[in-house]
């Protein structure tokens, strides 16, 4: 159906949240840091990005300011993976350009739910 | 379709044991360092804050509930409202080994035992609700922050009437006023939605929007495009529509908030009951005046990240491979490129084999044999290459440490200091595995024995703070690991007596002083009066010396009384691979691995000796040494049964020496080590297989093994009369 | 001159594999061989070839009937020698005297030893029924090495239980 990309530096919850979405049909691929998944952006049309906040090299609101930079991401939806207490992360989220967010912990069906809002 | 989470259990237990490991190296790295750099801080918080948030996405609320705690803490440190002082060091060491203790639970599937948690979240509880040493004097106290909800978010909007504003929508609305009849059950509601010109431009899509609430009931749409600009100023990727919206659903004011929740700020929404004449007063006023402009395009920034910092998470995480004993293995990509490149050139040397075989004459002999001289090069070039995958850097060995000595000297004292050096050096990974718990012991002992408290070493005129080294490199086919201390090095004369007192020599016995350092090797020898708890726990230096025996290598010390001692390991590099020296003994040909080699010699009839009870010795310079006939040893049949004439080959091992008689030298090589395990059982004095190049299987000598079974032979021999009473 | 070829029609040593024979599907098959006048038989699946003799490596100390190790196909494998263990016959060595590789593949056990025998017989086609008990006493064989006895004619073949067989000391102890 869809090309997600999911950036998480947590093995764990790249693993749950690719087989979540891969389970609906949906195209899936990774990156472990922000650095990576602008690499792997650039070379591909993803019509979604979702994205952690706190991950080493390039975190989630820079990965974001830099996909928007990018003229093929200027509309894409970009989803921020938060915490319930990070508030001024949702702001500089939004700041930053990010589409939405998507709150921890959540489990699948909330995922592919939020997910299917942001797509066409 | 339910996905199952208990899939992703195993990895989450493994990232966030590794998230450990990089977390207690941050906080050693932030306790040792005069100022904390932000970027151990950020590998410190990540690491607690993915453990957080994996733990509470698989359920483990337990973990999740205290490492909460732990990123409170850690955050305050990040954003600079407080410096971790060594209280709060401390207490992070602690938290990170109980988090470690409660996944280990979890992976061994045992429960979760709070009771160890529990007081640590009390302190870090007191410890937050204390601020400390902040740079921004505004801090507050801040307890567990509590979890935000986007309603909370967008009701901390300012809720002003701009009456100028509302006219505006009226009247631009156009029929917004008109009044549907309600289904039964269902409520109308009337939605004026007027989007920011960039809300395009956050990925966000008024018609998705208007999809969602299609979903919950019936939607109907009218569009404004009063304010679409004249088409040469139209820019295509800004939104000049605005629409009302009625929507007739059994939905609350929430449940049609919650669709609007992301662009909440980026829009001028009212919600309100169709039927109803007048606006209600709350409204949405986007937050335009703190809202900044999309940012402009940057440069994304290079990757200036202190290499220090992934490179430290990188080997955490191979730390908690080494001293796991994993079954798997990770491999630079390096490695496998060569490998690749290897067989590339094998089947090329394999097809121009294969081509000289049909059609072959004896004109193509020399090319066979320059093939075959090809075949042997690729061969051994592969076995190397191979062999290197199974290599690591010792550096997962050596990261133990920095903890372990900062532990065990502030436990019983002694002011050490840590050096490493060799740390890239790459060993074999069950070599290394199995070194890793002889090396803390030697360390242990090094620390707890051989260094002195600091009044001591000041009187001595020594540095307050004692230094231990630990220095890896390669010689030879071997890789050579040192513990170096400058503490107060082995006292000979001390170790002798002591050794007579245990009744391991006699009084007369005469030792070189290597020999007497070997001394502590020796099964049932401790110096300390008191065995402490620490090195003293049952794990003696002979079974240290042991381990490294059944690896194939050798311990030697080093030692100035007053300056310090230096313990040096040599290992195999490979444990699948052996330097062997073939030798004959009547029909059998036996592999005696070179490193255990002294020399090999003719028998000088005059230098041989016999002594008390069938001890028949040689001697070697100033040692004598046991001769041992094989065959006698293993009841086979030799050409040659005398000792005149006789062909000796010296081996050590344990610091003994014994001299093997045997018929014939033959070849050296490099074997393939088998185990007879796999369909027989060990066998005393061998410790394995090999199969020679013309298919014939030749038993690899276990020195360590055969020099062990005839001391214990020597020593009943002492002891003729006890051997008598033992009925 | 192929020197593939002419390497396809050189004998490989007393190699014969059991690869090719029909296995009938009802009743159990027991490749039977003769020690000395006696006549013995095992599970044929668990054979993996049979090989003419060859001089092993000697295990230093090992028993008498345990010969020493040989390769086969890279694999270090015990040979035994039945006669000396069951004290049957005479334990000579000739062009006919052969060796029987059983393997057992079981959880508790995975290992693979050759067995000189005198020379092998049919392969007998028995149903379990057939298998009568052997008597507790009087034979040199342990009794937990028989699985039974099997009336063929006149003769009698003993089957022997490849498990305890294959077992060294060292498996029992506790």
């Amino acid at each position: 159906m869809a090309q997600i990309l999911i950036v998480d530096d947590s093995a764990s919850m790249r693993n749950m949240v690719t087989a979540t979405l891969q389970s609906a049909g949906h195209d899936v691929q990774n990156a472990g840091d922000g650095q990576a998944a602008l690499t792997i952006a650039k070379s591909a049309n993803f019509d979604a990005v979702v994205t952690d906040l706190n991950m080493p090299i390039m975190d989630g609101i820079e990965l974001v300011k830099n996909l928007r930079a990018l003229p093929t991401y200027k509309y894409t939806p970009i989803l921020l993976l938060t915490t319930e207490s990070s508030a001024d992360k949702k702001t500089q989220g939004k700041q930053a350009g990010a589409t939405g967010w998507l709150v921890k912990p959540f489990n699948p069906d909330k995922l592919l739910a939020t997910v299917a809002r942001v797509l066409n | 379709m339910a996905i199952d989470l208990e899939q992703f259990y195993e990895v989450f237990f493994e990232e966030s044991l590794e998230g450990l490991d990089a977390m207690e190296q941050g906080l050693l790295a932030v306790s040792s360092a005069d100022e904390a750099d932000p970027e151990d801080i950020n590998t410190i918080f990540r690491a607690a804050h993915s453990i957080k948030g994996g733990s509470s996405t698989f359920g483990f609320t337990a973990i999740a509930e205290f490492t909460h705690v732990l990123e409170t803490l850690l955050d305050e440190a990040r954003d600079g409202t407080r410096t971790l002082d060594t209280g709060a060091i401390d207490l992070l060491l602690q938290s990170s080994d109980c988090l470690r203790a409660m996944i280990n639970a979890l992976q061994a599937g045992n429960a979760i035992d709070t009771s160890a948690s529990a007081p640590l979240v009390a302190a870090f509880e007191i410890m937050l609700a204390s601020p400390n040493n902040s740079n921004d004097n505004t801090s507050v106290p801040a307890g567990p922050s509590k979890p935000a909800t986007t309603s909370e978010l967008s009701s901390n909007t300012h809720l002003d009437i701009v009456a100028a504003s509302v006219d505006n929508l009226l009247s631009d609305g156009g029929d917004s006023n008109i009044d549907y009849p309600d289904d039964s059950g269902s409520t109308q509601w009337r939605i004026s939605f007027k989007p920011e010109a960039q809300i395009l431009l956050s990925g966000n899509e008024p018609l998705r929007l208007f999809r969602e609430l299609a979903a919950m009931g019936e939607l109907r749409t009218e569009a404004n495009i009063s304010n679409i600009p004249a088409f040469d100023q139209l820019t295509c990727d800004e939104c000049y529509i605005s629409w009302t919206l009625w929507l007739t659903a059994d939905v609350s004011r929430e449940d049609i908030l919650e669709v609007f929740d992301w662009v909440i700020d980026e829009c001028m929404l009212t919600i309100d009951l169709a039927n109803t004449e007048t606006v209600e007063q709350e409204k949405f006023v986007p937050l335009a005046a703190e809202r900044s402009q999309p940012p402009a395009p940057e440069q994304p920034k290079p990757a200036a990240v202190p290499t220090a910092a992934p490179e430290k998470a990188i080997a955490a995480k191979k730390a908690s491979e080494s001293t796991a004993g994993s079954a798997s293995i990770r491999v630079g990509i390096d490695k496998v490129d060569s490998l690749i490149n290897l067989i590339g050139e094998l089947v090329i040397t394999q097809s121009m084999l294969s081509e000289l075989g049909s059609n072959f004459d004896m004109d193509k002999l020399e090319r066979l044999n320059s093939g075959l001289e090809q075949l042997q090069q690729n061969t051994r070039e592969l076995q190397e290459s191979v062999m290197r995958i199974r290599m690591l850097p010792i550096s997962f060995a050596f990261n133990r440490f920095p903890r372990m000595i900062r532990d065990l000297s502030a436990q019983i004292g002694k002011k050490v200091e840590l050096k490493l050096s060799g740390e890239n050096t790459e060993l074999d990974k069950t070599v290394m595995e199995q070194i890793s718990d002889p090396m803390v012991h030697l360390v242990r002992n090094a620390i707890d024995h051989g260094m002195e408290l600091p009044e001591k070493r000041l009187a001595a005129g020594k540095s307050e703070t004692g230094t231990i080294c630990l220095n890896a490199f390669h010689r030879g086919g071997s890789i050579v690991i040192e513990i170096i201390d400058d503490g107060n090095g082995l006292d000979a004369q001390l170790l002798y007596n002591k050794a007579v007192e245990k009744g391991i020599i006699t009084a007369a016995t005469e030792l070189t002083e290597q020999e007497i350092f070997a001394l502590i090797f020796a099964p049932g020898f401790s110096t300390a009066a008191v065995v402490s708890d620490i090195s003293g726990r049952g794990v003696g230096m002979d079974v240290v010396r042991r381990n490294i025996s059944a690896l194939g290598g050798r311990i030697e010390i080093e030692s100035k009384l007053g300056r310090g001692s230096t313990f040096r390991i040599h290992l195999p590099l490979t444990l699948a691979i052996l330097d062997g020296q073939l030798v004959r003994v009547g029909s059998q040909v036996y592999v005696v691995p070179l490193v255990g080699i002294v020399e090999s010699l003719q028998i000088k009839k005059e230098l041989v000796n016999k002594v008390s009870g069938n001890m028949t010795l040689y001697r070697l310079r100033e040692d004598n040494v046991p001769i041992i006939p094989i065959h006698q040893e293993f009841a086979i049949e030799a050409d040659n049964t005398r000792l005149e004439d006789g062909l000796l080959v010296v081996v050590e091992g344990e610091g003994q020496k014994i001299g093997l008689l045997v018929d014939d030298l033959l070849s050296q090589q490099q074997v393939v080590i088998k185990s007879l395990k796999s369909n027989y059982k060990n066998i005393d004095g061998i410790s394995g297989a090999t199969i020679l190049g013309d298919g014939s299987v030749s038993m690899i000598l276990d020195i360590p093994g055969l020099i062990r079974r005839v001391s214990d032979r020597k020593s009943k021999q002492k002891k003729p009369a006890a051997q008598h009473h033992a009925a | 001159m192929d020197i593939q070829e002419l390497a396809k029609t050189v004998p490989v040593e007393g190699e014969i594999t059991l690869d090719g024979l029909d296995f009938i599907s009802n009743g159990e098959e027991y490749l039977t061989f003769g020690l000395g006048e006696e006549h013995y038989g095992v599970d044929i699946l668990c054979v993996n070839e049979i090989r003419s003799w060859e001089l092993p490596t000697l295990i230093p100390n090992s028993p008498e009937y345990i010969k020493g190790v040989i390769n086969i196909r890279g694999s270090i494998i015990p040979i035994i020698d039945l006669r000396i263990r069951f004290d049957v016959g005479e334990a000579t060595y000739t062009e006919s005297t052969v060796v029987i590789v059983l393997t057992i593949d079981s959880p508790e056990l995975k290992r693979m030893m050759g067995f000189v025998v005198d020379a092998v017989s049919d392969v007998l086609n028995a149903q379990s029924s057939e298998i009568t008990k052997a008597p507790l006493f009087g034979g040199i064989i342990p009794a937990e090495m028989i699985e039974g006895l099997i009336n063929v004619g006149s003769n009698v073949v003993t089957i022997l239980a490849i498990e305890q067989l294959l077992a060294l000391e060292e498996d029992t102890d506790d």
